[in-house]
């Protein structure tokens, strides 16, 4: 296939987003079903399973919800920060899709060489972790613009929280991005594949790293334990408080989508990714099957993340304000920079 | 299509600096200013300067303009609102700056296309930007100034909490107690806020 052309080339891109963007949603869909459903297996009861066979079209009945449900606007609110606010949140929770492989490069006949990511950049990671910090606004300026005391302490909680959180969750990647030499996400797990894809990083000198990223992770995606910007029992509902209908909506997606991406993140530095262990003796490397098993792997891994975001929602209690600072500050903060210090002194030694 | 990319995010750069200067309502001007940061970063990576880009929007508009959102969220922005600008002066003092602005930007593409560049002569374009070539630059050839700087923001840091945790008279720590209880009051004695504030030594 000609990829010099631009219109075959942006064309196949374009395909390729709808189809990763498309599957992402419906993957987020059937979380917040999931969710539902665990949740309820843990407390004992049984959660929705009337709307199709076990539930399954649940999803679909809440979007048709959404969608005809009337759209409130506060009148002292304002007006333009309270439009623009949902829009920041979704755009910075989609927009790292881009650059994650779903799975490894495949040679197609008569097409050529496909690589089963939208796009690789030299800076990947550094791009995810910019365009996350910037869904900060989009909470920051909801909880601002609702003119609403339990919103606005909604929102400056978010704010505090997730700057404090994003310092141990950047320093905690430092480990990984040393033994890779290198910021492409693509470039990271074919790293990974050594030893019949079980090279994962955090068998091999990262499982601090791994640890301090999943804690920070689950506190930048504000869930439980951390979930102190919604606190229901304390703040009515957060930031979220005056939103309502599709504008609802569009924050809880945003919100499960950044679990979704935060679990792929993790997935990619530190479980290697699409690396499905000793698959490449059973199939040929660079095949369509090798790369519909492997992009299968990945999902249930990423899975795997969202199942236990759900169980930890299910088991721990919330934090308090001055717990959480401390915890993110004393203690995150300089066990991240352990985790670099020990990384560094194994990379001087040569063992890593 | 480069091109068309540089116009289209030129132009919100532009928008977004005008904007910034022109609205009245400090959270706006933070959002124009935001704005700004995220349409240079786009020009940077149409640059080949990925690297500069994803720093850009890290540093600028995911970490200091998130400060500057946080403090005017809690600053009282109807009173800054409304506070009358004194001109007279200060359009002199604008004519001057923008005037050196000018003549620096006016140099600056002259001697670019007056003198030849050294490296696009070397034809050694392609890995500028890159991670790599930033990070040998800054640890071999830069290391002083590199670290200067980095002492410099450590600097800044102490010296902030010196300010902030300097010793007050004990009228002063009155006061400072009326304020925060104000601020605190403003959003109905908030847990956020009761961590916020330092508390007085002594």
């Amino acid at each position: 296939m000609d990829w010099d052309n631009p219109l075959i080339f942006g064309g196949m891109k374009l395909l390729g987003a709808s189809i990763a963007f498309v599957g992402v949603q419906v993957v987020v869909a059937y979380t917040v079903l999931a969710e539902r459903r665990v949740l309820a297996f843990i407390q004992g009861r049984i959660g929705p399973n009337r709307v199709g066979f076990q539930g399954v079209l649940q999803p679909f009945a809440d979007l048709l919800k959404f969608i005809f449900k009337e759209d409130i606007v506060p009148d002292k609110s304002t007006r333009f920060v309270y439009f623009l606010a949902p829009i920041v949140t979704v755009m910075a929770a989609f927009l790292p899709i881009a650059v994650y492989p779903f799975g490894p490069d495949i040679t197609l006949p008569f097409i050529g060489t496909i690589s089963l990511a939208l796009t690789r950049f030299d800076v990947a990671l550094l791009y995810v972790l910019g365009v996350t910090s910037v869904g900060v606004y989009g909470i920051a300026l909801a909880g601002w613009s609702s003119n609403n005391k339990y919103s606005l302490m909604g929102g400056l909680r978010s704010s505090a929280q997730m700057i404090s959180y994003e310092l141990s969750l950047g320093l905690s990647l430092i480990g990984v991005v040393m033994q890779a030499g290198t910021l492409d996400l693509q470039e990271i797990v074919v790293q990974q594949s050594a030893y019949n894809g079980l090279g994962w990083y955090i068998f091999w000198a990262q499982p601090l790293g791994f640890l301090i990223y999943m804690i920070s992770a689950i506190a930048e995606t504000n869930r439980v334990p951390f979930d102190l910007p919604e606190a229901e029992t304390e703040l009515v509902a957060g930031f979220h408080t005056e939103y309502s209908a599709m504008k609802f909506a569009l924050f809880f997606l945003a919100e499960y989508v950044n679990m979704f991406t935060v679990s792929m993140l993790a997935t990619t530095l530190f479980l290697g990714g699409w690396n499905v262990p000793f698959l490449n003796l059973i199939v040929a490397p660079g095949t369509l099957l090798f790369g519909v098993l492997s992009a299968l792997g990945f999902l249930v891994k990423v899975c795997g993340f969202l199942f236990f975001y759900i169980w930890l929602r299910g088991t721990l209690p919330r934090f308090r304000f001055d717990q959480l600072m401390n915890f993110g500050w004393k203690f995150l903060l300089p066990l991240a920079i352990l985790n670099i210090i020990i990384t560094a002194t194994l990379a001087a030694l040569g063992w890593v | 299509m480069l091109t068309i990319a540089f116009i289209f995010f030129g132009a919100l750069a532009i928008g977004c600096a005008i904007s910034l200067v022109a609205q009245r309502n400090p959270l706006y001007c933070a959002i124009s200013l935001i704005g700004v940061f995220i349409s240079l970063a786009c020009i940077y990576v149409t640059l080949a300067a990925p690297f500069i880009a994803a720093v850009q929007v890290v540093v600028y508009a995911g970490a200091i303009m998130v400060l500057v959102v946080f403090v005017i969220m809690l600053l009282n922005v109807e009173a800054e609102e409304r506070r009358p600008i004194k001109r007279g002066s200060l359009i002199a003092i604008g004519v001057i700056l923008s005037t050196v602005l000018l003549a620096e930007a006016g140099f600056v593409i002259y001697y670019v296309g007056a003198s030849p560049n050294e490296l696009a002569a070397s034809g050694n374009l392609s890995n500028v930007g890159l991670t790599g070539s930033i990070g040998i630059g800054l640890f071999t050839t830069y290391l002083l100034p590199f670290e200067i700087t980095s002492v410099l923001l450590l600097m800044a840091i102490v010296g902030s909490m010196t300010l902030a945790r300097r010793t007050l008279a004990p009228s002063e720590v009155k006061r400072q107690a009326d304020n925060v209880d104000s601020l605190e009051s403003t959003v109905n004695r908030s847990a956020t806020l009761r961590s916020v504030p330092a508390k007085p030594t002594s």
